[in-house]
């Protein structure tokens, strides 16, 4: 490999990726949008979920019920009804997701130390929302209901006997508020580099190819590796820009923690931005003209990385021969690893065998690249 | 002896099941223009593709200053320059910019870069035009440009595939003279083209069809070897009683009134000059204008290339020109 050749097309490249204003607004711009769009709008936290009341008992044991599940936090009363009707209708225009009645015997039933019900009705169209707000509406349930006995029992002074049931004492860690941006965000990420880098890439020897300048260059003692890696340099200096961004902005817009090594971050990251960048050269080399290579370079990166990265639908979650196919998908270790910088703070040792995964990646393609440059013929 | 700087014997280039090179066969000596002529499809850019390292061929053998084109293309690109015929700069670069990115993709050094760039833009008359957008510039400017770019690391072959193609004729006639300049300083050329005119700016021609070479030699060679007869343009009064005396001479092959004039056909135009002015002054004919037309070369390429000719056959049946 010559330097000297190299370096002209690492210059030459630069000169027109800054020349070109408008793919560079595109590759500044892009990753900064798709992180305020995903980043504020992608959460997977189910909270605030909107009912209707309709209480019919009224008494201070139902308000005291209706008191503890606004407070949760986890669902908000956004409407006081009297009639079934207005409830299904409410649920029907999307009003509400929820719809609570309280029987008039609420009260007098738990005095009496009877069993007693309350009605939910529940939008089941989105099975993940219902699901929870059930969930949730159980464990409210249930700590009125034991909070009841304790009282009852309390009153009865038989306190010494009472034995609490199993109580789970439960310690989350890593991201102890379940905040999904959290999760989200380094998850994020692969997804940025993974579009910017192939996007960025695929044009760039279909083009010369198109304009004719590729015969040009490869009628002079240029080789196929120096030019790979000549017009790499640019791009991955590009890509860095993008991967600091979006970085930055995790940290001071969307304030998630970091608690692994920047060194390890971004020397990882080095590793998979060689590996989705070569793809798009890959791409570029194969593509027949410009448009198709954006195609092909959207359909083949960005598709698999968004489904199949773990980014938003968990791996564990598909069928097994699918879960195996993740492993081919780049996008899938780095979000591992990146998760696992993030939230859990790991160091090599943890992140190790994603990390080959990445190399053995960022090898096999630029190998590829450059040995189908070499076959070109004109 | 001069050296010779392409080679070329029974080179071959198979695409499938065409054959777009059939065994070619030539030697270029270092310092001459040698034209390849051919219609398009001739096989005239698979060549210089091959003899530039861009091909293999798929059979025989190449050589270009002292290097096998089956074998070192490294080295053979070190020693060439080559153009193509869509001039083939970085648009959106600025001249300077497209001459420092091809000084270094030949690996000159810094200080022979600035020197070869200041000459480049000096031979091309851009040296105001440093900052220009390349491809604001006009065609003959860029062809221009493209040919410095290609000669950077003064290559001692260069090889200019249809240079000229789209250029306007002063351009072009500039460009050529740029050409002879570079051939007088030792600088093989190997041009391909299929404007006529710069056919004859060649030292030697070699003429393809169908993979072929069809002939081979200096323009003037093959004028006379594959077109020996003149055309005679002559105007006269009482045409018809004109041309009825002369057909009966056999020193010409053929005599036809064309228009206002007589075209008549010779293989030997002095004999047939003084013939025409014996035979007409003796009946009382007036010779207004008589005119020898030398066969041009785009007589002997349409000739040579036409399908209906047998190859090897010369041609010296009579032919009619109308």
């Amino acid at each position: 490999m010559n330097i000297v050749r190299t370096l002209a097309v690492a210059k030459k490249e630069t000169r027109q990726i800054i020349r070109d204003s408008r793919s560079l607004y595109l590759a500044l711009g892009i990753p900064v949008m798709l992180m305020i769009l995903f980043g504020f709008a992608l959460s997977l936290d189910v909270d605030n979920i909107p009912i209707a009341l309709w209480d019919q008992n009224k008494s201070p044991q139902s308000r005291d019920f209706v008191n503890r599940m606004t407070s949760s936090g986890y669902f908000r009363c956004v409407a006081q009804t009297e009639a079934y009707g207005q409830i299904m209708a409410d649920l029907d225009s999307n009003l509400i997701s929820v719809g609570l009645i309280i029987p008039f015997d609420f009260s007098e039933k738990i005095k009496k130390g009877d069993s007693t019900q309350i009605q939910a009705i529940v939008d089941g169209s989105d099975s993940t929302r219902a699901n929870l707000a059930m969930v949730y509406l159980e464990t409210i349930a249930t700590t009125f209901e034991s909070d009841l006995k304790m009282k009852a029992l309390t009153r009865q002074a038989v306190q010494s006997r009472v034995v609490p049931p199993v109580d789970p004492r439960i310690r989350i860690l890593y991201n102890p508020e379940l905040i999904s941006r959290n999760n989200i965000i380094p998850g994020l990420i692969p997804v940025i580099m993974m579009i910017i880098a192939a996007l960025l890439t695929s044009l760039t020897i279909v083009r010369e190819r198109e304009t004719g300048t590729m015969e040009q260059l490869m009628s002079t003692p240029l080789k196929p590796n120096e030019l790979v890696i000549g017009k790499l340099i640019p791009y991955f200096t590009l890509g860095y820009i993008d991967l600091l961004m979006v970085y930055l902005m995790g940290e001071y817009v969307f304030r998630v923690p970091f608690r692994g090594s920047l060194l390890i971050m971004f020397l990882v990251s080095s590793v998979f931005l060689i590996g989705a960048m070569s793809i798009g050269f890959l791409v570029s080399v194969v593509a027949s003209n410009q448009f198709f290579a954006t195609q092909l370079a959207l359909l083949g990166t960005v598709l698999p990385t968004f489904l199949l990265s773990g980014f938003v639908f968990p791996i564990a979650n598909m069928p097994t021969a699918l879960q195996y196919f993740t492993y081919i998908i780049p996008a899938r270790h780095y979000v591992t690893i990146l998760r696992a910088i993030y939230l859990k703070g790991v160091g090599w040792g943890a992140i190790l065998a994603p990390t080959v995964a990445l190399v053995v990646f960022a090898v096999l393609v630029t190998t590829l690249v450059a040995h189908k440059l070499g076959k070109i013929q004109l | 002896m001069d050296q010779v700087a392409v080679f070329a014997k029974d080179l071959t280039r198979v695409f499938g099941s065409f054959v777009a090179v059939d065994h070619v066969t030539f030697e270029v000596p270092q310092g001459e223009i040698f034209g390849f002529l051919g219609p398009n499809g001739a096989g005239k850019t698979t060549t210089i593709k091959i003899l530039c390292g861009l091909l293999t061929p798929s059979s025989g053998k190449g050589m270009v200053t002292g290097y096998d084109v089956n074998t070192e293309s490294e080295e053979i690109k070190k020693h060439i320059g080559y153009m193509s015929q869509k001039f083939s700069l970085y648009e959106d670069l600025t001249v300077s910019e497209n001459l420092d990115f091809f000084g270094g993709v030949y690996g000159l050094d810094d200080e022979t870069k600035a020197r070869r760039s200041l000459w480049v833009l000096e031979m091309a008359g851009l040296t105001d035009k440093t900052d220009t957008i390349t491809g604001s510039l006009p065609l003959g400017w860029k062809q221009r440009l493209a040919l410095g770019c290609a000669i950077l690391h003064e290559p001692p072959v260069l090889f200019l595939d249809e240079p000229t193609s789209g250029v306007d004729p002063l351009s072009r006639r500039n460009f050529w003279e740029l050409i002879n300049d570079l051939a007088s300083q030792g600088v093989t050329i190997f041009v391909t083209t299929h404007y006529m005119e710069e056919a004859e700016y060649c030292n030697r021609l070699a003429l393809m069809s169908a993979g072929k070479i069809v002939a081979l030699g200096t323009p003037s060679e093959l004028k006379k070897k594959w077109m020996p007869e003149s055309v005679i343009d002559l105007e006269c009064d009482q045409l018809m009683r004109a041309s009825e005396l002369l057909q009966k001479e056999p020193v010409f092959s053929e005599a036809a009134v064309f228009g206002s004039s007589i075209h008549l056909v010779t293989l030997n135009p002095n004999e047939a000059e003084e013939k025409i002015r014996g035979i007409l002054t003796n009946n009382g004919i007036t010779i207004e204008r008589l005119e020898v037309v030398m066969p041009s070369l785009e007589d002997v390429f349409v000739t040579l290339t036409s399908p209906e000719r047998k190859l090897g056959k010369s041609d010296n049946q009579p032919r009619t020109y109308l």
